[in-house]
This record gives structure tokens, C-alpha cells and sequence, in this order.
């Protein structure tokens, strides 16, 4: 018995989502009394794969091959499910990434396995194995038992902290049975949208909407992001008028987020608009008009003009950056 | 060419979700929809139909009750529909009610939405791919059909993956994939009319239950911060609320 992790890789390096997917995967090992594998397809250096033992892998599989440095769904999912075998793995953690929502349904139909996609927390029970996620766009939240031997939980990524010690992992080459027909789909290019941080995966996040009045004054929001460190993100009028790219639009209709911290910025706050944000961890609202719906959605309400409050808040996140280096 | 685009139901975006005693949702005054991303895998399917040819048949398991939903995606433009009559409790028995229907009539195009907004798994795609030995791609915002060549973009962090794969094969719809239409008068009439088959559900296994439900925590009370007083509002940040 043991729990495998898929350790999901970005051009041969490990991202936040897969240290949170082993931390997760260790602590359903511990509940269940076993150790952690952790699998890793395409090419990471071997310091980085040892390191995975900080966040409680015993042992790392690697599997080596040029044609697998990127996504081949069929490939990566027979690949998971063949090394669960190897391993007799119980449990299958994935991260729920875009990666992971196109090998989880593979892996769990290959194996007969239940699949909790969007896992939030640790399993409650182990007997009977039941495992927490959101529902209804996180309007809701349902417990799900799964009641075959081998469970599949794809984990939500920031949704779960990561859990770092001591240890490196040992690790082992893997040599899965790979047929070409599992090679079926082949990626051309890669288009990145920018060299900024990706929205899906930044920690915070500083937003704006009508309230800023036009594209031109998106100087300020920029700025506060980058002081911050934040990926910028934007309300469906927004990018429909474009005044902003529509890669940014987050909402019902757009992309849903849970960072740490999501700055609202001339939002109003509309059902739509929070269906994509209201999985943030901290919400900061600032808007002219006091009865804006957002503030019943908010941590931290500031209610002013956003072209008097941001520059203020500029500088405050100076002050405060000088002050604590 | 033959496209099949999967359809589930779910409760309408604007819905206040609410749960009987945590045991099941509260379907009273809920309207009922074709899932979103399904309709954009529709309305893509009829793009590709109408360039390329052949036709669009939609597949929804579930009970009778769902039927207006199946006449709504005939009323946008599909040629027929298949109703597996059993309930949808789980996507690995949904997946394989349907694997049994294209293992017997297969399609060149299958399409699902990204996940269905009310469990948002996400998960049948995949687990149809795999039944069926197709290649899959999942979240797509693109398809292009040139010949057997197939293009697709989707989504990744950051950006976006362009791939290529052979006919026939799985993907699942995101938005950005298609500008979903609105059904026409003319629709609406022909829709009525529409081959609708009606087809009893396969044995099949159900591996997940959903037990019961909870209301996400209520927020604490929004605290407000003077706007002149934004050295206070860092300051929560990172003592308080410890993000920043
Ligand atoms: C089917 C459907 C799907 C949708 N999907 C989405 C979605 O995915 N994402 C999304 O965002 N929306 C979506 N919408 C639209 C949504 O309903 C709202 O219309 C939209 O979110 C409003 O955007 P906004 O808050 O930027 O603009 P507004 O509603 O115009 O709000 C602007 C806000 O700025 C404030 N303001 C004005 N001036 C200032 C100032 N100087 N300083 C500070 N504040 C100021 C105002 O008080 C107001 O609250 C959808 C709608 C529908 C019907
Ligand atoms: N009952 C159903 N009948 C037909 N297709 C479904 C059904 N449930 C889900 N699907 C399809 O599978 C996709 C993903 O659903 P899910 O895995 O439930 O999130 C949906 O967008 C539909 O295309």
C-alpha cells in the first residue's frame, strides 16, 4: 500500500501546485499509515527531484523520455496508473492544474478508480473515504465518499498549504510500457499571453472595473501590482470594451481564481463577477459608493475615490516595503 | 462528419443554491439550463457542421424531467438528440453510459463542456476518452478541422498550447471556444419535431456518492478602512490577514 503523487513539472521545474499536492499526498499517507512515492514525467534535475523528500516523498519514479516533455494526455495518464499499480497506491494525487484536469478522468476510468476532482481538504474519513470540494461555483460545498479500492483526488490548487521539512528523496528510474497510439496529440507551440505572472497561479491579485473610467488609467493598478508582486485581472466590461485584454476578465464567464489576496478596485461586485473570485483567501474592496455590493463580500472595505485612494496606497506599500528590509 | 457534443443540466448561473438538512440541493423555484460550457461545445459543433458537413447529435443522460433542456439544444440548431434514461449521479457511470452508446455508433467529434457548473469536475471527458481509446484534450479554446488535421488550442497557466491530434478525438470546451446563439423562432418549431431517442442505460458502476452538502462559511463583517488611512490598511494585510 502507498499514496502516489503525480509531480507535475513546468519546463523541468516544479511550481507551488505540486509542492501542495506532495504536502497533501504525505499527510493522506500518514492517515492511512504508508509512505509517499511521487512521479515525475520529463526532465528535472536530479536535486530538484530529491528535493521533493522536504515535503514528505520517500522516493521519486522518473520517467525519461523526449517525447513526453510536454502534455501527451493518453501517454501521461497510462503512465500515473502504471506506476500506481507498480507502487500499489490506494490513493492517486494529482494537482487539479489545466494539466491535471486532462489526465484525472483518464486515470480514473483506466483504473476503475473514483475521482474527486477539485479536492479542497484532507479527507474527514478514510472508512468511508470522503473527501471535501466546492460545488455550485463554490456556492456550495459537498462531501464525496468514494467506494472503490483505489481513489483518484485531483487538489485544488492554493487550497492547501505546503508542509516543508527535512529529507531527500530517493529516487528510482521508471520505465512505463508507452505504445505510439498513446501519442495521439502533439503540441506545436506554446503561446505565452506575457511575461507577467499568470493570473490562474498568483498569490495576490489586483483587479479593476468600470470605476477606473478608461484604459488609460490603468497606470496606477499596474503599478500597485508590480510593488506588490501581483498578477492584474479585470471585470467582463472591461475587457469587452477593451480596455483590457480579455485573458484577464475573471468571473462566471471569465477565469476563477483563489488567490491570497484579491485587491477590487471600481468593481462593483456583481454574482457574476464573485463566482470567480469569491474562493479568494482575503478580499480588499475599494469603491465610491458605500453600498456597493462587493463590500458584503470583503475582508477590508475602502470606500473613496480609486484615482485619490491607489496612489495613496502606492505609497503605503512603499513606506512599508523600505520599512521591513 | 459526425459530431456528438454531451449535454448535462444544471441549476441557472443567478441561482441561490440552497440545500435540504445538508442532504440534497433545494430544487424548488430552481430553473434549470443546459450547462454553459456545453453550449459553447454545441454552437462550436454546428460552426464545424456547417463548414465541414454532416451532423450534430447531442447526448444527455437523465431522467425524463430534462427533456425541455434537450429540446432547448435542438431548438439552437443539434439534428437529433439521445436521452440515456437514468439519473446522473456519477461521471464514471455517466461516462460509461455514453461510451456504450458511441461504441456501438461511433463519431468523428466529441465534445463536452469543461466541467458541469454544479459538481465543476470536469471529470467526463477524460474518462470517456479513456473508455474509447481517443486521444483527448481538455479545455480547449480552439478546434480547427482541416481534412483528418485537427488544431486546438488550450488553456494553460499563463497562456495558451496549440495541439494537434488525428480524427477522431475528445475535447472540452472553455469559454472563448464559441459565442453560444440564441435558438430562433424557426428553431424553436423544428425542434419539436426532432428525432429525440430514447435509449435504457447500460449496467454500470458508480465509483463517488455525494453525502451531503454544506453553505460555504459566512465572511466576517467586512472591516472598514478611513481612505486616508492606507498605512493602516498595509498594515492589516500583513499582521492581520498575514497575505502581503
Ligand atoms: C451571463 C452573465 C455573465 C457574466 N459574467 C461576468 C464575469 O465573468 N465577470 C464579470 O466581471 N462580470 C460578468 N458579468 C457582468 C456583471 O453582471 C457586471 O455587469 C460586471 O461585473 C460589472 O463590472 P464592473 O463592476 O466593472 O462595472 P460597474 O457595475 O459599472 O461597476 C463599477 C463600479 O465602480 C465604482 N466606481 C465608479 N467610479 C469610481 C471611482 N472613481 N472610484 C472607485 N470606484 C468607482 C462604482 O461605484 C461601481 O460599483 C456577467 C453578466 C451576465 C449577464
Ligand atoms: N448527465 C450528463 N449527460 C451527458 N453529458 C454530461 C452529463 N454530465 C456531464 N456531462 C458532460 O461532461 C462535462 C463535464 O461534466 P462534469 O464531469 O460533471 O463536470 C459536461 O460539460 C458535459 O458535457
Amino acid at each position: 500500500m502507498s499514496v502516489i503523487v503525480f509531480a507535475e513539472n513546468w519546463d523541468g521545474k516544479f511550481k507551488k501546485s505540486t509542492f501542495e499536492a506532495v504536502s497533501y499526498a504525505n499527510e493522506i499517507a500518514k492517515q492511512l499509515s504508508t509512505s509517499t512515492t511521487a512521479l515525475v514525467i520529463g526532465n528535472v534535475s536530479e536535486e530538484d527531484m530529491k528535493s521533493l523528500g522536504k515535503y514528505g516523498a520517500g522516493k521519486v519514479l522518473n520517467v525519461k523520455n523526449d517525447r513526453l516533455n510536454t502534455l501527451a494526455a493518453q501517454a501521461y495518464g497510462n503512465i500515473v496508473a502504471e506506476a500506481a499499480q507498480k507502487e500499489v497506491a490506494t490513493v492517486i494525487v494529482i494537482s487539479n492544474t489545466y494539466t491535471g484536469k486532462n489526465i484525472a478522468g483518464r486515470i480514473a476510468a483506466r483504473l476503475k478508480a473514483g475521482l474527486v476532482a477539485g479536492a479542497t481538504a484532507l479527507p474527514s474519513a478514510t472508512a468511508p473515504f470522503t473527501v471535501r470540494k466546492k460545488c455550485f461555483s463554490g456556492k456550495g460545498l459537498t462531501d464525496v465518499v468514494i467506494t472503490s479500492d483505489q481513489k483518484v483526488l485531483a487538489l485544488t490548487p492554493n487550497a492547501f498549504r505546503v508542509i516543508s521539512g527535512e529529507g531527500t528523496a530517493s529516487l528510482e528510474a521508471f520505465v512505463p510500457a508507452l505504445k505510439d497510439s498513446d501519442l495521439k496529440t502533439s503540441v506545436k507551440e506554446v503561446k505565452k499571453t506575457s511575461g507577467k505572472i499568470a493570473l490562474t497561479e498568483a498569490e495576490l491579485v489586483v483587479s479593476a472595473g468600470r470605476g477606473l473610467k478608461g484604459p488609460e488609467n490603468w497606470g496606477m493598478i499596474e503599478e500597485l501590482a508590480n510593488l506588490l508582486g501581483a498578477a492584474t485581472a479585470c471585470s467582463k466590461p472591461v475587457a469587452d470594451i477593451g480596455w483590457r485584454p480579455h485573458h484577464e476578465h475573471v468571473g462566471q464567464t471569465g477565469i476563477t481564481i483563489g488567490p491570497n489576496l484579491y485587491i477590487a478596485i471600481g468593481i462593483s461586485g456583481a454574482i457574476q463577477h464573485l463566482a470567480g473570485v469569491s474562493s479568494s483567501k482575503v478580499i480588499v474592496v475599494i469603491n465610491s459608493d458605500p453600498e456597493a455590493p462587493f463590500f458584503k463580500a470583503a475582508d477590508y472595505g475602502v470606500v473613496g475615490d480609486a484615482f485619490e485612494v491607489v496612489p495613496r496606497l502606492i505609497e503605503a506599500v512603499k513606506t512599508f516595503k523600505t520599512s521591513h528590509h | 462528419m459526425k459530431f456528438l457534443v454531451c449535454i448535462s443540466q444544471v441549476p441557472d448561473t443567478t441561482t441561490k443554491i440552497t440545500f435540504i438538512e445538508g442532504k440534497a440541493l433545494n430544487a424548488a423555484g430552481v430553473q434549470f439550463i443546459i450547462n454553459p460550457y456545453d453550449e459553447i461545445a454545441l454552437t462550436r459543433a454546428l460552426e464545424l457542421k456547417e463548414a465541414l458537413g454532416g451532423t450534430v447529435t447531442v447526448i444527455h443522460v437523465g431522467t425524463v424531467g430534462t427533456e425541455p433542456t434537450i429540446r432547448k439544444a435542438l431548438a439552437i440548431g443539434a439534428d437529433e438528440a439521445i436521452r440515456i434514461n437514468a439519473e446522473p449521479e456519477d461521471a464514471f457511470f455517466v461516462a460509461s453510459q455514453i461510451a456504450e452508446v458511441v461504441k456501438k455508433n461511433p463519431f468523428d467529434v466529441i465534445l463536452t463542456g469543461r466541467e458541469s457548473i454544479d459538481y465543476n469536475s470536469g471529470q467526463v471527458a477524460g474518462m470517456l476518452a479513456e473508455m474509447l481509446d481517443l486521444p483527448s484534450v481538455c479545455v480547449v479554446t480552439k478546434i480547427d478541422i482541416s481534412g483528418t488535421e485537427v488544431t486546438l488550442e488550450r488553456e494553460i497557466d499563463g497562456g495558451k498550447e496549440v495541439v494537434s491530434c488525428s480524427l477522431p478525438f475528445v475535447a472540452s470546451a472553455q469559454k472563448g471556444l464559441s459565442e453560444p446563439r440564441i435558438p430562433n423562432m424557426r428553431g424553436i418549431m423544428s425542434a419539436r419535431t426532432k428525432p429525440l431517442q430514447i435509449t435504457e442505460p447500460s449496467s454500470g458502476t458508480k465509483l463517488t456518492a455525494s453525502v451531503s452538502y454544506a453553505m460555504p462559511p459566512a465572511k466576517q463583517a467586512c472591516k472598514m478602512v478611513a481612505a486616508d488611512k492606507m498605512n493602516e490598511l498595509v498594515e492589516l494585510l500583513h499582521q492581520e490577514a498575514k497575505v502581503i
